[in-house]
């Protein structure tokens, strides 16, 4: 790779654009035909062969669609959020170990550099919600605020009992530590820290929760507050947050597979590479999937009680155990 | 925190905002609105407007025959059309003093009781899309389809039926009938002990159920709430078994009720329901007996002797009661329909006060309501 | 707690003896037959319900009331309209949560003047019944906290199920 950097990171910005579109693209269709199957019936069908071209369709509808600004909403804002809640998936993708050479910026702090972006997102949806200039979406608005407060704290605290072991906050190293079978994986260290799958757990709910995904979709419960913040969008504008939604999903996924499922590594020790990294990522999205279809939907108020009064203290005491342990051994 | 502990800040009216959920909501499965004046996510008061539907059935009655008025009966509670159907023509018979041979009666609680869970099964997924499960609705419209199939093929119509006749059916059942019910019902009890595992063991919904929109005895009497919300509330109080009608006193069958109050109540009450309706229909088509389906006393023209007469019927929602007044003539006088819906959606205003937006919700959809079936 | 259909019935020949004059009296010279018998126990397999009573309008109230303390639950509240007799008769329906009786409380107002008090306070569920017998016949429930229409449109000025209402 010879490439003069800036060139380098702009075909990596390209490609990541590419890859998020066609990514979310795909996922609306695997999501259809995941529920379609989750609930005895074929999923989309007729747009091409087994539905594939659907999305296209969908795509070239949502953006021949108006974008309707509502009267009295702050037209600034309204149009900013969408663009605000796409952008910094896509950056946190670009520290994201792939492979180990297929990586937009091998930074030491990828891991800081992820959690700093991904809180992005709240804002944004809060921007939205409260430009709207409707009550349903400023319900959804004030939701997703403490929502997304309550389970950033679980969130970080795994991670940071996660650092403790890995030493390290670059994504790429982590990856490497985890080489060999795949009970190297930071998820299997039972010897380093018999918590780990603890760990996994809690990281697991708190990033359903994080993006928004049931059984934690409070944004947009469609039974209580018809679309949540995104009730007025229309046509693109409400795509690009949907978009948004399915990025946010890969990259809660890569996140979960980097940190404790060996990423790119392979699980028996040789061929690693970006497809391991590929099937991990989307065997959690398909399992992110299966729980959206298969579990109703939490109150407000008990999704915050599993938060801090559940996940903070256990996660709370991950920590601490994890510390008296490495200082034993 | 419960929703119960909180004391709603309605005297605090600046604090508080109007929250139109419907007519056209996700929630409300038709046109009902609901006027919410919201504390925050809190409920201080819901207020029910309706009327979006109302096609004014009453009148109708008035200006069209006894015989003409049939269809009518079919198009209140669209999800549960026979036992409106049976509330009518036996509400007329019992003025008429027309007789119903046996076998028209068994053909009756048949279809009526396989109504009774179609209309359960699409409550069933309906309430818990309310509740965010998408799932659980397509299985049960899975079910549903087969038994709108085999009404279909005896009565013509799949959703608004009109099926009985003054003195008896319409149509005979035939034999595919009573071999496609029987598989029916033996294919419908896994099925339930299915939804069983799935859905009402699922810790969320429990979670989402178990103590939220409580509403008791007293609650019930007082605003004449029938159905599964009273048996919800543990007070056994179904038409089929206190006014015994058609052959509802041959048969032998349960009557579910739960003292608990609360949605979980409601929920349980009505799977349990499916579960005797299925009781019901087997021991129907046992004891099915054979001869005519329609009463030979039937007047070509007909006029009730005057006077006022009522006839209630356990429909799928509740206690539907039709009041005819006849003066004598081809045409009724009056014809009064009290049906459950409006009765059951009259006690919300005071059930949800305090509660969260969710869990009024969740209160709404356990009503089982049916818009046109308020309207009217 | 009441063990009979007598026994209910006896209260209500107490009630009916009372002949309270109704404070909105009728205008003078309205017909107010007083029936003979306002206390009838019908047979149930030809009308649908035990117990028919007729009371004045001024008494639906303690009527509600009695019925109240027994344990009867609000079925139904509806209106009649006896053109030919130029009255409206208001019909309340009651059905028992624990057994099988049903009482039917009927009271006549003349058509000039179709007034009669609302038995919303004694069960909240009459509100809506209430309402809705106001919007279709123009009966009005004195004191009821909030005569609005139900199901017709909010500006409605006609009343529907008169038999003299052309459409």
């Amino acid at each position: 790779m010879d490439f003069p950097e800036p060139i380098r990171l702009l075909a990596f910005l390209l490609g990541m654009m590419a890859f998020v579109a066609v990514n979310a693209a795909y996922l609306v269709w695997a999501e259809r035909k995941g529920a379609g199957r989750f609930q005895r019936r074929p999923g989309p069908t007729e747009v091409g062969w087994a539905g594939l071209l659907q999305p296209v369709a969908d795509g070239i509808k949502l953006i021949s669609k108006q974008v309707i600004v509502p009267p009295g909403a702050d037209p600034i804002l309204f149009r900013v959020a969408p663009l605000l809640v796409m952008a910094p998936a896509m950056m946190t993708l670009a520290v994201i170990p792939f492979s180990e050479t297929l990586v937009g910026r091998d930074i030491n702090v990828g891991l800081v550099f992820v959690f700093a972006f991904g809180a992005i997102n709240v804002m944004a949806i809060m921007m939205g919600g409260w430009a709207s200039r409707n009550k349903y979406a400023i319900i959804s608005a004030a939701r997703v605020v403490s929502q997304d407060v309550a389970y950033e704290i679980p969130m970080l605290l795994v991670v940071i009992t996660l650092l403790m072991v890995t030493g390290t906050m670059n994504l790429n190293e982590i990856v490497q530590q985890q080489a060999g079978w795949f009970w190297h994986w930071n998820l299997f260290r039972l010897d380093v820290n018999p918590l780990m799958p603890v760990t996994f757990i809690i990281f697991f709910i708190c990033m359903l929760a994080e993006t928004n995904r049931a059984p934690f979709d409070m944004a947009e419960a469609e039974s209580e507050l018809v679309a949540g913040a995104f009730t007025e969008y229309a046509g693109m504008g409400f795509g690009v947050f949907f978009m948004a939604e399915y990025a946010n999903i890969v990259v809660g996924c890569s996140l979960a597979t980097v940190l404790f499922l060996g990423g790119w590594q392979s699980p028996f020790g040789v061929g690693s590479g970006v497809i391991w990294f590929l099937l991990k990522m989307y065997a959690l999205v398909f399992t992110v999937i299966w729980v959206r279809w298969t579990f109703p939907r939490t109150q407000f108020y008990s999704l915050l009680n599993l938060s801090w009064k559940i996940l903070i203290p256990i996660s709370m005491v991950t920590l601490v155990l994890t510390c008296i342990l490495l200082k034993l051994t | 925190m419960s929703a119960s502990e909180v004391i709603p800040a309605s005297d605090k009216p600046q604090e508080t905002f109007v929250l139109n959920v419907g007519p056209q909501h996700p929630a409300t499965h038709g046109v009902l609105r609901l006027k919410m004046t919201m504390d925050g996510e809190y409920v201080a008061r819901a207020e029910p407007v309706c009327g979006y539907i109302h096609r004014m059935h009453e009148k109708m009655g008035e200006n069209r025959t006894w015989a003409q008025f049939l269809p009518n009966t079919g198009r209140i509670d669209y999800l549960a059309a026979m036992a409106y159907n049976h509330a009518y023509v036996a509400a007329v018979e019992r003025a008429a003093k027309i007789e119903v041979p046996p076998r028209a009666e068994y053909i009756r609680v048949i279809t009526s009781e396989l109504n009774r869970i179609s209309s359960h099964l699409v409550w069933f997924g309906a309430f818990l899309l309310d509740l965010g499960g998408f799932t659980p609705l397509l299985y049960a419209f899975d079910d549903r389809e087969k038994i709108l199939d085999l009404l279909e093929a005896i009565t013509g119509s799949r959703l608004t039926y009109c099926y009985y006749r003054f003195g008896g059916v319409c149509n005979d059942i035939d034999a595919d009938f009573i071999r496609g019910v029987r598989e029916f019902v033996a294919g419908m009890r896994p099925r339930l002990k299915m939804y069983h595992t799935l859905v009402t063991e699922n810790v969320i919904l429990r979670r989402r159920l178990v103590g939220i929109g409580y509403i008791g005895r007293e609650m019930c009497r007082k605003y004449g709430a029938t159905g599964p919300v009273i048996r919800g509330a543990g007070v056994a109080y179904d038409v089929r078994k206190v006014e015994p009608y058609s052959v509802y006193r041959d048969l032998n069958f349960d009557i579910p009720a739960f003292p608990e109050g609360d949605c979980m109540a409601r929920y349980r009450v009505r799977m349990e329901e499916i579960e005797q309706s299925l009781r019901i229909i087997e021991q129907g088509l046992d004891k099915l007996p054979d001869g005519p389906v329609m009463g030979g006393n039937v007047p070509r023209v007909l006029k009730p002797p005057a006077g006022d007469c009522c006839f209630a019927v356990e429909a799928a929602r509740g206690r539907f009661l039709v009041r005819i007044i006849s003066d004598n003539k081809e045409i009724p006088y009056r014809v009064r329909l009290r049906t459950p819906c409006f009765c059951n959606l009259s006690l919300f205003e005071e059930a949800s006060a305090g509660m969260m937006l969710p869990d009024a919700l969740a209160l709404l959809g356990s009503l089982d309501l049916v818009i046109p079936d308020i309207d009217r | 707690m009441i063990h009979s259909l007598q026994e209910l019935a006896d209260p209500f020949s107490a009630l009916a003896s009372q002949d309270t004059p109704p404070p909105t009296s009728p205008a003078a010279g309205a017909v107010v037959p007083a029936p003979v018998n306002p206390i009838q126990t019908v047979d149930f397999a030809a009308k649908g319900f035990h117990l028919d009573v007729r009371v004045q309008p001024a008494q639906v109230v303690d009527a509600a009331s009695l019925l109240d303390r027994n344990g009867f639950a609000m079925d139904a509240v509806t209106g009649v309209d006896w053109i030919a007799e130029n009255e409206m008769e208001v019909v309340y329906d009651y059905f028992h949560p624990d057994n099988s009786w049903r009482v039917v409380v009927r009271a006549r107002v003349p058509r000039s003047q179709p007034e009669i008090p609302t038995i919303s306070a004694v069960f909240p569920g009459a509100n809506w019944h209430e309402r809705e017998t106001h919007e279709f016949f123009g009966i009005v429930f004195a004191g009821h906290p909030n005569l609005t229409p139900l199901l017709l449109p909010e500006d409605a000025t006609y009343h529907p199920l008169r038999k003299d209402f052309v459409a």
